[in-house]
């Protein structure tokens, strides 16, 4: 195999892994609270200070940095803190879960595109760890894989809390994950094309999906067309909050009746590392929305197709990479906003949404599609 | 690197295999099965079959062994108790498995050529050219693109075409499984008074 191009896969990976992900999962925690904060007209933590106290200064150092330092601290602390095991768990489960969790959630980065194909000399290098024909099967095939990590930290923890938190989460995503591969079926059928970067492309050319203002998009086809994709764009973005446990549909770890749910008896990293796979499972949620009804990195009104955006140069394809990412951070913030405005709905209610609307709601609009595909030219 | 990824994933894959028999605990005999499935999904997908590999753990290790896990769980099975195998069940375990290792053996004896063979992609793209001409661009890389296997296009070309009617029939099959499903579990007050 190519020397070159398994180096540059593993530049890809560390880059997206370490330099993107996890900081824009330790940052959102932090928007998480501050946002909450402005929300609920607190303050929010605004005012962690660099401990030099403990190197020997007179002072800690407290720069005017807004709490930025907040996530740093917070890792620290959890990696710090008194690693308890309860007795009565089941081990080899109970150590295995976190990872379980966490694992799906960062491997379902490697197919989304980041960026523009850049061009480096005669080289053609797709923004995106693997660039497969198979993208949105590849991030469900993995992210279903993200159930055994909560159901066995569930069952590990031998805690009836943690049972019913595990037991609910497991019935929750195993219902959303239909809706949520029903929905996408309309994309496919317009587009014909399974890969994610070429989604992208099309999107570039012929108008967003649901915001097809240039291009082919703007015919009758195109108009016509938006209803069911808006209808698709809201099935997956709910069912992407019921599959990322996150509010309105935090059912499993409802601290109201189940004490801290499939985490209760977590403790320090192992519990934080339940905590990031659910801000890495929402990044990638987001990215995957912004990329399959958003346009994913190019530019609105066709820009993206101008001799410079589309050169593969270096500008050009951070460019692209700075449009992507402010549409991923826009759409963490509007879960964020959803989570602490939003109500939690009850068990039944969230199981008969799922089954009863969304279900039928997905199979009418792989009709709806079709019949516009085939009788509107 | 290929080769090292066969060895990884086969390895994974028997190694799941076996612990799913030797271990006494349902809950990691399941685990250890998922195991097994992810082996053969990356054994696939190093076959160039990504939609078959992706399909395997969508539906095996995503759908049904959850459920496997979720039924054990809720149903709190102990640990078997760890009882001797009986003398015929052993010597079934060995025999059968050895079988079907003597006909590999033999099947494998039979090639002549045991090298690793590139795929033909330029003869596909011609026999594809009539009858499909998006995916012979893709398979002869007229689209500007390099030269690829669609894989998932030539299962779907396959199946809406060759194979429509046995598709069409088990279509059918899961629909009737589904609404049989659907009616043994539901029971309204009006079919619960008629039973009596």
């Amino acid at each position: 195999m190519d020397p070159f191009f398994i180096f540059i896969t593993v530049v890809k990976i560390i880059t997206i892994t370490f330099l993107v992900v996890l900081p824009m999962v330790a940052y959102a925690v932090y928007a998480e609270r501050r946002f909450s904060a402005i929300l609920q007209d607190r303050v929010g933590p605004n005012r962690t200070m660099i401990p030099l106290k403990i190197f020997g200064a007179k002072k800690d150092l407290n720069l005017p940095l807004g709490g930025l330092t907040q996530p740093i601290a917070d890792g620290i602390k959890f990696l710090l803190k008194e690693d308890f095991t309860p007795n009565h768990v089941r081990k080899p489960f109970y150590w295995l879960a976190p990872a379980l969790t966490m694992v799906p959630s960062l491997v379902t980065v490697a197919v989304v595109p980041f960026g523009s194909d850049l061009r480096l000399g005669d080289r053609i290098i797709p923004l995106s760890v693997a660039d497969i024909n198979i993208g949105p099967l590849f991030v469900f095939a993995v992210s279903s894989l993200a159930v055994y990590g909560i159901t066995l930290a569930g069952w590990a923890s031998n805690s009836k809390y943690s049972f019913f938190g595990g037991v609910r989460a497991c019935a929750q995503m195993i219902s959303y994950e239909i809706a949520l591969g029903l929905s996408i079926i309309p994309i496919l059928l317009i587009m014909g094309e399974l890969n994610l970067n070429e989604i992208v492309k099309y999107q570039a050319a012929n108008g967003w999906l649901i915001f097809p203002f240039w291009g082919e998009g703007l015919s009758l086809k195109g108009f016509l067309l938006l209803i069911p994709c808006l209808i698709s764009f809201i099935i997956f973005t709910v069912s992407i909050f019921a599959e990322t446990n996150r509010m309105p549909f935090d059912l499993p770890e409802c601290e109201t009746e189940l004490v801290g749910g499939y985490h209760t008896e977590y403790s320090s990293m192992k519990f934080a590392l339940f905590f990031l796979g659910e801000y890495a499972a929402m990044i990638v949620g987001s990215a995957l929305i912004v990329t399959l009804f958003l346009g994913g990195w190019s530019l609105p009104f066709g820009w993206s197709e101008s001799e410079f955006m589309s050169s593969g140069s270096i500008p050009a394809a951070l460019i692209h990479v700075g449009c992507f990412l402010t549409k991923v951070i826009a759409f963490i913030l509007f879960f964020i906003w959803v989570r602490w405005s939003v109500p939690r709905v009850r068990y039944d209610q969230l199981m008969k949404l799922g089954w009863v609307v969304f279900f039928e709601a997905a199979l009418v609009n792989v009709f709806l599609t079709a019949f516009i595909l085939y009788y509107v030219r | 690197m290929p080769t090292l990824f066969f060895y990884f994933f086969a390895i994974l894959a028997i190694s799941g295999a076996v612990a799913l028999v030797v271990f006494r605990n349902p809950v990691s005999s399941a685990l250890s099965m998922v195991a097994s499935f992810v082996g053969f999904a990356g054994l696939f997908i190093g076959l160039n079959a990504y939609f078959i590999g992706v399909i395997q753990i969508l539906v095996y290790a995503g759908a049904i062994m959850v459920l496997f896990i979720f039924i054990i769980m809720l149903l709190d099975l102990k640990k078997e108790e760890s009882k001797k195998f009986p003398i015929t069940t052993v010597i079934g375990a060995l025999l059968i498995p050895g079988l079907f290792m003597l006909q590999l053996v033999g099947i494998f004896g039979n090639f002549d050529d045991k090298k690793h063979q590139a795929l033909d992609l330029p003869a596909s793209a011609e026999h594809y050219q009539e009858e499909a001409p998006k995916i012979a661009a893709t398979l002869s890389g007229a689209n500007g693109e390099a030269p690829s296997l669609p894989d998932v296009n030539l299962i779907g070309q396959k199946l809406f075409t060759e194979f429509n009617f046995p598709f069409q029939v088990m279509g059918i099959l899961l629909l009737v499984a589904t609404i049989g499903v659907v009616v043994l579990s539901k029971r309204s007050p009006s079919t619960s008074a008629s039973d009596q």
